[in-house]
């Protein structure tokens, strides 16, 4: 295609948009409403998901080693536990310094401890992180049959049922942000295919005088384009700017610490990119089927 | 410059609309294509274009067989063609000057070429003065020259009709037959379906009479022949 035709068809396609103002009003206004749902349940979705991603990292295995142990045992079986593909990271905590912890623990209550350092009965103990953190259970099966542990412990029972819980909530946001995606497109699709309608014969002409069918579909490309990117800036500028004041209003607020929302940077960009991405590719598909069906001979 | 061997076109609801026309066309001819309503003279012109696809047989067309192109063909079979209609068919946001020059803008003409251009054709159709005018501003004969004037900026070797004063009066209709007469003086050939009797009658050319999707007729210098 000649630069020429490329700038006419681009042209051509923006001066459509205000030709057709109403038409084009009634579908921008249907992808930035769609997109806008979809948005907020994308945000809902990746904050449920990061929460539900801080709790389950909090999960770890404590690994007992047997009373026997030395310093060269310890560090084989940390070796042993290392050399598992499943396995993040392993800290070895010696006997000592589990005493050192639980006495802070205890605070002001620590002399009940004293004395047990000449007779510690403290194991020395590894400390497991699961690169995934649903494979906690297997790793600690594994581990618990190596040679010189003594007892390995996870939360056994409420870790499983943590790990159903998130699963669920991540399956359901994902049929949703789904389900959501498609009604967007054929809403769209159907707006724009009403704009066609009001071109029939203006594309009939064109066929007449012998344009060629790509020469038809370019300036509708580049309205479908145009459409599903402006429609997808207007929620992008709201979502933005509601999490932004949302964001501010959680993260230092002191009452809620059990968690935080994802930040700014980069979840914002992350949105506005998907957002545009199905802005525009839905405004192109929308109109290229629509117009599709005025092309047959 | 055309020829139908045999040609057939049954609709997709089973109406036989042609039923082995075979004709042959020189350049530089006007023919007026007769017969009463139903007959199949649209469905004729509709086949010249490639609007329709003959169901049997054979069509030629300025070295295409048009029977037998590829979907992509069609364009450039249409770009040796110009095509008027009844309704005229005029695009009402663009001015008179714009839909002239939209017919050149979609087979991708070079600018500088298209303004010397339409505003030749515009002074032939004589609407040089009312190039920005919108067509709703405009009579039906002078719709019916920007009509004109589209089919034949691109300099067309065919000028293809269906009923182009069917929504005219008398006085207009004669206007708009002696701009097509003047064209075929140039050179170019005319196809016509027309239900004018008095012009048929007064301009004396072939005539082509269809009746029931058969030629019925074929003379040289012919009348109209019904009494519609
Ligand atoms: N698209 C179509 N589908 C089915 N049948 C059609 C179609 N177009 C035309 N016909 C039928 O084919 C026959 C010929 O129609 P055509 O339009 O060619 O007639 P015509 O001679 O142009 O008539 P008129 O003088 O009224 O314009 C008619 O019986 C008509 O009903
Ligand atoms: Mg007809």
């Amino acid at each position: 295609m000649k630069i020429r035709t490329l700038g006419r068809h681009v042209r051509e396609g923006a001066k459509n948009l205000g030709r057709n103002g109403w038409m084009t009003f009634a579908s921008v206004s249907a992808v930035s409403i769609t997109l806008l749902i979809l948005g907020v349940f994308l945000i809902l979705a990746l904050n449920v998901n990061h929460i539900a991603q801080t709790v389950e990292k909090q999960v770890e295995i404590r690994v007992f080693l047997d009373v026997l142990a030395d310093k060269t045992i310890a560090t084989q079986v940390q070796d042993q536990i290392e050399a598992n593909p499943k396995v993040d990271t392993v800290t070895f905590i010696s006997k000592e310094e589990g005493l050192e912890q639980l006495k802070k623990r205890f605070g002001q209550n620590a002399k009940l401890l004293e004395g047990l350092e000449d007779d510690n009965p403290l194991p020395d103990t590894l400390v497991v992180k699961a690169k995934v953190p649903s494979e906690t259970a297997s790793i600690a099966k594994e581990v618990k049959g190596l040679e010189h542990v003594e007892d390995v412990s996870y939360g056994e029972g409420t870790v499983e049922k943590l790990f159903t819980a998130t699963a669920a909530i991540r399956n359901v946001g994902i049929i949703f942000i789904v389900g959501l995606a498609f009604t967007a497109m054929f809403l769209i699709a159907n707006t724009i295919r009403l704009t066609i309608m009001a071109r029939r014969r203006e594309i009939e002409i064109m066929k007449l005088v012998g344009a060629t069918n790509w020469f038809i579909r370019w300036p509708f490309f580049v309205e479908g384009l145009l459409m599903g990117s402006i429609g997808a800036l207007i929620p992008i500028v709201i979502l933005t700017g509601g999490y932004y004041y949302l964001v501010d209003k959680v993260n230092t607020s002191m009452t809620v610490v059990f968690f935080s929302l994802l930040p700014m940077n980069p979840l914002s960009y992350q949105v506005a990119l998907i957002l545009i991405s199905i802005g525009a590719f839905i405004g192109i598909w929308g109109s290229m089927i629509s117009v599709r069906r005025f092309l047959r001979v | 410059m055309i020829e139908m061997f045999d040609v057939w076109k049954t609709y997709a609801n089973g109406t036989n609309a042609l039923k082995g026309v075979s004709v042959k066309i020189d350049k530089g001819e006007f023919v007026y294509v007769v017969g009463p309503s139903g007959a199949g003279k649209s469905t004729f012109i509709k086949l010249m274009y490639r609007e329709e696809k003959p169901t049997k047989g054979q069509i030629f067309l300025g070295g295409f067989n048009i029977s037998k192109i590829k979907e992509r063909q069609i364009p450039i079979v249409r770009r040796s063609i110009g095509v008027v209609f009844q309704d005229f068919k005029l695009l009402p946001t663009l001015t008179v000057y714009e839909n002239v020059a939209f017919a050149m803008e979609v087979i991708e003409t070079p600018t500088k070429l298209i303004k010397p251009r339409v505003m030749d054709v515009l002074g032939l159709v004589k609407l040089k003065h009312k190039a920005k005018m919108l067509p709703n501003e405009l009579s039906g004969g002078e719709q019916q020259r920007v009509a004109l004037a589209r089919a034949l900026v691109n300099n067309p070797g065919i000028i293809i009709a269906d009923e182009p004063t069917g929504n005219l009066d008398p006085d207009t209709s004669w206007e708009i037959m002696k701009l097509f007469d003047e064209i075929n003086n140039n050179g170019t050939t005319v196809v016509m379906a027309t239900h004018n009797r008095e012009i048929v009658n007064s301009m004396r050319r072939r005539v082509i009479a269809i009746e029931g999707g058969e030629i019925v007729r074929d003379e040289l210098r012919g009348e109209y022949g019904y009494e519609d």
